[in-house]
């Protein structure tokens, strides 16, 4: 019990003092992870959308591996990225391996099936015969999905959520593909687990106090505007 | 009048199955049509089609004589309104609602404001402007649902069964609005329905659908009057058909041997010719027993036994037998109680020439 207590004052004085290296742990997680999340709505807007209204075929198929997407361990996530940056890899004369910018594909890999699935059921929560009444009034196909984005935005937000809190917590990918680099590539996940090996306990409890503010207060906005009309 | 649209050898597949097959049918400009019959015939299919958000798979729909595929799918649509069985409104407020397909069509705002307010009046709710929609009752929501179509202006309405779902104080009185709105418009209007007596409130002329097919148009009165075979018959409310054949003519009116009797019937049928004999509830009139048909009338007299009485709001439905032919009647229910009707009373059941119809077999 000591050693929480004792964890709590020093993550109380490390953010008190305005510990510079903290704060930029901090911000650099939110920068990866937000750009991830923003990545992924761009993508998996339109792709959970095109799930839910088209009729193809192998549009069952995909949506079987979109679902499967969603349960992807973010290991394997870092361990596919890895293999593709990797010096010797595909894409490996990027020199991406080891950077913020590998962290954001890899985190957008993790968060993009999750709001493609979300997007594709709560699309799927519509009355299915709201999409003719709004062609029947004259909408054109844009202003169609932009209506049904519109209805299904409690749901949308919640993807958002979904999305941006399965990647401002995941450490595995972040860390083999960023590799925890002081001042570059250190997020609070890394931190708190290389804070954790080290046996400062203290720190690592601070760093972890200021990653469950973080997701709570985003959540809590998140919550505020979903909430709000009830 | 000018022709607004026609289809013609139109067929619509479904999961791979044709759930409509139009031979022909025509909508002039102005025309109140609707198309009748029971749940799944094809009537929705067909509305749906009408709006262009089910493509048939051969046939073609002209729209002014011109060939509706030639015309871009979006160009045509906001040419009509299209309401739905449900009011199907966004979340939102009914002010938004109603300038949903205005604002998608570029509408300025003054002008927004000006249909959208005109309509919501016009139509009764608005004093609803700014009520969010989820609040609404389903009448009001279907009336907001009508207001939503009828500000587009639209050159063709499509309406899919838009009272169904509404209790039946509330339907009646939408029921009525919408019959003097369109009247005072002389808009053109594509209605489908299962209930009759919502069609023939708002029908100029009627079509009946039965198993994705038109097999019917023609006035009300030619539909509910002349129906071309029993189904129709038994759709429209016919509840009497009777197998018989036309043994020959007297004074224009035709002699029917349906089993022991000799029916008198108007029409026009060759002899010899087997046919079913039509007849509506509400023309068949019952008598004590011991009445003694005048001889004069040009009216069918048969003996029967009451069945079954089964109550109908202000009326009751009689189930006749024993007589040669079944038959069913419609009485008030003050002649129900007049006449003492119970299961086992011998009554003498009366219909005119004139009433009954045939049907070719």
């Amino acid at each position: 019990m000591d050693l929480i207590g004792e964890g709590l004052k020093q993550a109380l004085h490390l953010l008190l003092q305005g510990d510079s290296e903290v704060w930029q742990i901090t911000w650099l997680s939110l920068r990866i992870s937000g750009l991830a999340t923003v990545i992924s709505l761009v993508i998996g807007l339109p792709l959970g959308t095109l799930l839910a209204l088209g009729r193809f075929p192998g549009r069952r198929f995909l949506v079987s591996l979109v679902n499967t997407g969603m349960a992807l361990p973010p290991v394997v996530v870092g361990l596919i990225v890895s293999i593709f940056l990797w010096r010797s890899g595909l894409l490996g004369g990027l020199r991406l391996m080891y950077t913020p910018t590998a962290m954001v594909i890899a985190q957008t890999m993790i968060a993009a099936p999750m709001v493609i699935g979300l997007t594709l059921s709560g699309l799927q929560q519509l009355d299915g015969r709201l999409q003719w009444q709004l062609l029947g009034v004259g909408a054109s196909p844009l202003q169609m999905v932009w209506m049904l984005w519109r209805e299904a935005r409690l749901p949308l937000l919640a993807a958002l959520m979904a999305g941006f809190g399965s990647v401002i917590s995941e450490v595995g990918a972040s860390m083999m593909v960023g590799g925890n680099l002081r001042g570059y590539t250190r997020v609070l996940t890394t931190a708190i687990v290389m804070e954790t090996s080290k046996g400062q306990f203290d720190v690592a409890l601070a760093l972890s106090a200021i990653l469950l503010s973080l997701a709570y207060v985003v959540n809590l906005t998140f919550t505020w505007i979903q909430q709000r009309k009830q | 009048m000018t022709e607004l649209l026609s289809l013609q050898n139109v067929h619509v597949q479904r999961s791979g199955q044709v759930v409509l097959s139009v031979d022909s049918l025509s909508i002039e400009q102005g025309q109140r049509m609707v198309v009748v019959g029971p749940n799944g015939s094809g009537k929705s299919t067909l509305l749906l089609t009408l709006a262009r958000l089910l493509h048939p798979s051969a046939g073609r729909i002209l729209w002014r004589g011109e060939d509706l595929a030639r015309v871009p799918a979006l160009v045509y649509r906001r040419q009509i309104g299209l309401v739905l069985q449900d009011a199907l409104l966004l979340d939102t407020s009914v002010y938004e609602n109603v300038a949903l397909g205005l604002r998608f069509r570029g509408v300025s705002e003054r002008q927004v404001r000006q249909r959208v307010d005109a309509w919501l009046e016009r139509l009764g709710v608005l004093a609803l402007r700014q009520r969010p929609a989820h609040r609404l009752s389903g009448g009001e929501a279907q009336r907001v649902s009508l207001a939503r179509a009828l500000a587009l202006e639209p050159q063709l309405l499509l309406l899919d069964e838009p009272f169904s779902a509404l209790d039946a104080p509330t339907r009646l009185r939408l029921q009525e609005d919408l019959q003097s709105l369109l009247q005072e418009m002389a808009l053109t209007v594509v209605m489908v329905t299962h209930d009759l007596s919502e069609a023939l409130l708002l029908a100029q002329r009627m079509a009946v659908m039965m198993n994705g097919r038109i097999v019917q148009v023609g006035s009300a009165t030619e539909v509910l009057g002349a129906p071309v075979s029993p189904q129709v018959a038994e759709f429209v409310g016919v509840e009497t058909v009777l197998p018989g054949v036309v043994e020959g003519e007297q004074d224009g009116v035709l002699l029917v041997r349906c089993a022991d009797h000799v029916l008198e019937v108007v029409g026009q049928v060759e002899s010899g010719r087997p046919v079913y004999v039509c007849l509506r509830p509400e023309d068949v009139t019952l008598w004590p027993a011991a009445m003694k048909p005048p001889s004069s009338s040009a009216r069918n007299w048969l003996e029967a036994t009451v069945t079954r009485l089964l109550p109908q709001g202000p009326l009751v439905r009689v189930t006749l037998s024993g007589a040669d032919v079944p038959l069913v009647a419609l009485v008030t229910r003050a002649s129900a109680a007049g006449l003492a009707l119970q299961p086992g009373v011998r009554v003498r059941a009366s219909f005119k020439a004139s009433a009954a119809h045939v049907i070719r077999r």
